[in-house]
């Protein structure tokens, strides 16, 4: 079966095409304008569409009759941004006549994991601009273990860098300042239980600012952080008994993180993955990819029950393709 | 030595107590050493503040429960190899000891927790993993132990969470007579607390719920 997956829910616009066995294509184009602007970004991703579909149609040598189904991301995400992704899906659905299914996406990014890796019953991080959550698959649903209690650790690297005027988006280049950190300056640590935050090591952060270097700063900030959730998914493991580690979501791009995670996993000897790039941050083929097992495990949808969610909880999905 | 638990930040050994402090063959008095192990993965300024804070912080909150619950009496606290060391319980976790018992023991039981529960909430105290694993009956007392996810506040937010970790507790593990035990518990809250307390804890509790979070998180727990 072929299926084709878009994503839209914030600011990538991504088409995916993939098999049984094989990503075909995944072709994206980024909103690339400081935060995230509904509209903008809607507007964007509609202005692409066309564009990415062709290159995705061409890179993998599929013509628009060979695809058997289409999936697209109904939520959680941007409400602008989401409408986009599914009026394409829906149209797609009708004039080729086959099957669409809507997807939640952080399951999507799980999915994908799970298939590009050897991992098969993980615990997930999944570290992103808007998400940082722990979550494993435990009686039948992919369950929250732990959550940030307000921002992303990407948000809180975009308004880090924002004050520090680095180019949007900040991930590289704070990438690149945390490797020449050598002070670690002092930061609160908010962990509970499994969850944690980041506004206050955010705030307190912002106030070394002129005071010390730059560098330092940003190494102490991302230090925390990232100490932060890696025990959260320590403490994940320990509670669940699982034995993987799966990292993934745009921010796993970090050299530090993984290897703050794959330290942890050797310690208690558990299994570290990560997948290629292309296929942690947010991509169509995680979309395609989950849409396709979710067809095959029986799942079928009608038009009506493709109206986007929102705020559609991890937990909320009803998991029919794993046993 | 004896290993009896690992949990995902310390390691927790029983030993004899004259091996520790009093090389005399007729004393006998065990005790248990919980040590918050040096993690690799975060940098050393991070690793060892975090374990000196949370080593100290646990000692203060047994100490301070002591006043009005049983807990372990603590003998030492190492603050920077972060370790404590303190009495060893010997007895029945509640967690086999309430699928053995008849009812009207069961009621005496729950009635111990709740009130118990109470006395820690009454005087500022949350206990952040209140399950039945972290108690112990000892010749019909309760003694609470692992205050590693605790701390000092009365907020009526952080008490609701703690009691509604306890009810998700006992509904997932001891679910048979979840309803009644339950119950049970609140009716020992409220002998302490007072009913207006009990109705607002109750009330929190729902919402807690109703926001979906903290989804029956225990019936995970993975201690042996
Ligand atoms: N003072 C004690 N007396 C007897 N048993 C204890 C005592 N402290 C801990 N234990 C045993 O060790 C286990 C783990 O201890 P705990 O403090 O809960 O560690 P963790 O925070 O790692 O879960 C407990 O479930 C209990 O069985």
């Amino acid at each position: 079966m072929i299926s084709l997956g878009i994503e839209s829910t914030a600011h990538t616009l991504g088409v995916g095409i993939v098999n049984e066995k094989e990503v075909l294509a995944n072709e994206s184009s980024v909103y690339s304008g400081k935060g995230i602007h509904p509209r903008k970004a809607a507007d964007h991703h509609a202005d692409v569409l066309k564009n990415v579909l062709d290159s995705a149609l061409k890179k993998s040598n599929v013509s628009l009759e060979d695809l058997d189904m289409i999936s697209f991301s109904q939520g959680p995400g941007i409400g602008p941004c989401l409408r986009i992704g599914a009026t394409a899906a829906r149209t797609l659905s009708l004039r080729l006549k086959i099957p669409i299914i809507g997807v939640n996406h952080c399951v999507s990014h799980i999915e994908i994991g799970k298939f590009a890796t050897e991992a098969k019953d993980p615990v997930t991080l999944y570290v992103s601009g808007g998400n940082t959550q722990i979550i494993a698959y435990v009686a039948k649903r992919y369950r929250i273990f732990g959550e940030t209690l307000d921002i992303g650790i990407g948000n809180m690297q975009d308004i880090f860098g924002r004050t520090l005027e680095l180019k949007f988006p900040c991930g590289k280049e704070i990438d690149i300042l945390v490797a020449h950190g050598k002070k670690y300056l002092h930061l609160p640590y908010t962990i509970k239980g499994m969850d944690f935050s980041f506004t206050g090591v955010l705030t307190e952060a912002l106030k070394y600012i002129e005071k010390e270097k730059k560098e330092d700063i940003a190494f102490s900030l991302m230090e925390t952080a990232f100490s932060t959730v890696v025990e959260a998914s320590e403490r994940a493991l320990a509670h669940t008994g699982k034995k993987e580690l799966l990292l993934t979501g745009g921010i796993a791009a970090s050299p530090r993180l993984r290897e703050m995670c794959e330290i942890m996993c050797d310690e208690r000897e558990n299994k570290f993955y990560v997948p290629p790039f292309d296929l942690c941050r947010d991509n169509g083929a995680m979309i395609a990819y989950h849409g396709l097992i979710e067809y095959k495990s029986g799942k079928r949808m009608k038009l009506e029950d493709t109206v986007v969610k929102q705020k559609w909880r991890t937990d909320e999905v009803e998991v029919t393709w794993l046993s | 030595m004896v290993i009896i638990g690992r949990g995902a930040e310390a390691i927790l050994e029983m030993k004899d107590f004259k091996d520790l402090y009093f090389p005399s063959k007729d004393l006998k008095i065990e005790i248990v050493i919980k040590k918050r192990i040096k993690k690799g993965y975060r940098i050393k300024e991070i690793d060892l503040h975090l374990r000196r804070s949370r080593t100290i912080l646990e000692s203060r909150l047994m100490h301070e429960a002591k006043k009005y619950v049983r807990t372990p009496t603590l003998f030492e606290i190492d603050p920077d190899e972060c370790y404590i060391v303190m009495e060893y319980i010997e007895g029945d976790r509640v967690k086999e000891l309430l699928e053995k018992i008849n009812s009207e023991k069961r009621e005496k039981v729950c009635f111990k927790i709740g009130d118990m529960v109470g006395k820690l909430h009454k005087n500022g105290i949350i206990h952040g993993d209140l399950t039945t694993s972290n108690m112990i009956y000892k010749f019909n007392e309760i003694y609470l132990i692992d205050f590693g996810l605790g701390e000092f506040s009365r907020e009526l937010e952080k008490q609701g969470v703690d009691m509604h970790l306890l009810k998700e507790a006992l509904q997932s593990t001891h679910y048979k007579y979840f309803l009644e035990d339950f119950e049970t518990v609140m009716e020992g809250y409220e002998y302490i607390v007072g009913n207006e307390k009990k109705k607002e804890i109750l009330k929190r509790i729902n919402e807690i719920e109703k926001r979906g979070r903290y989804v029956r998180r225990d019936s995970l727990y993975n201690k042996q």
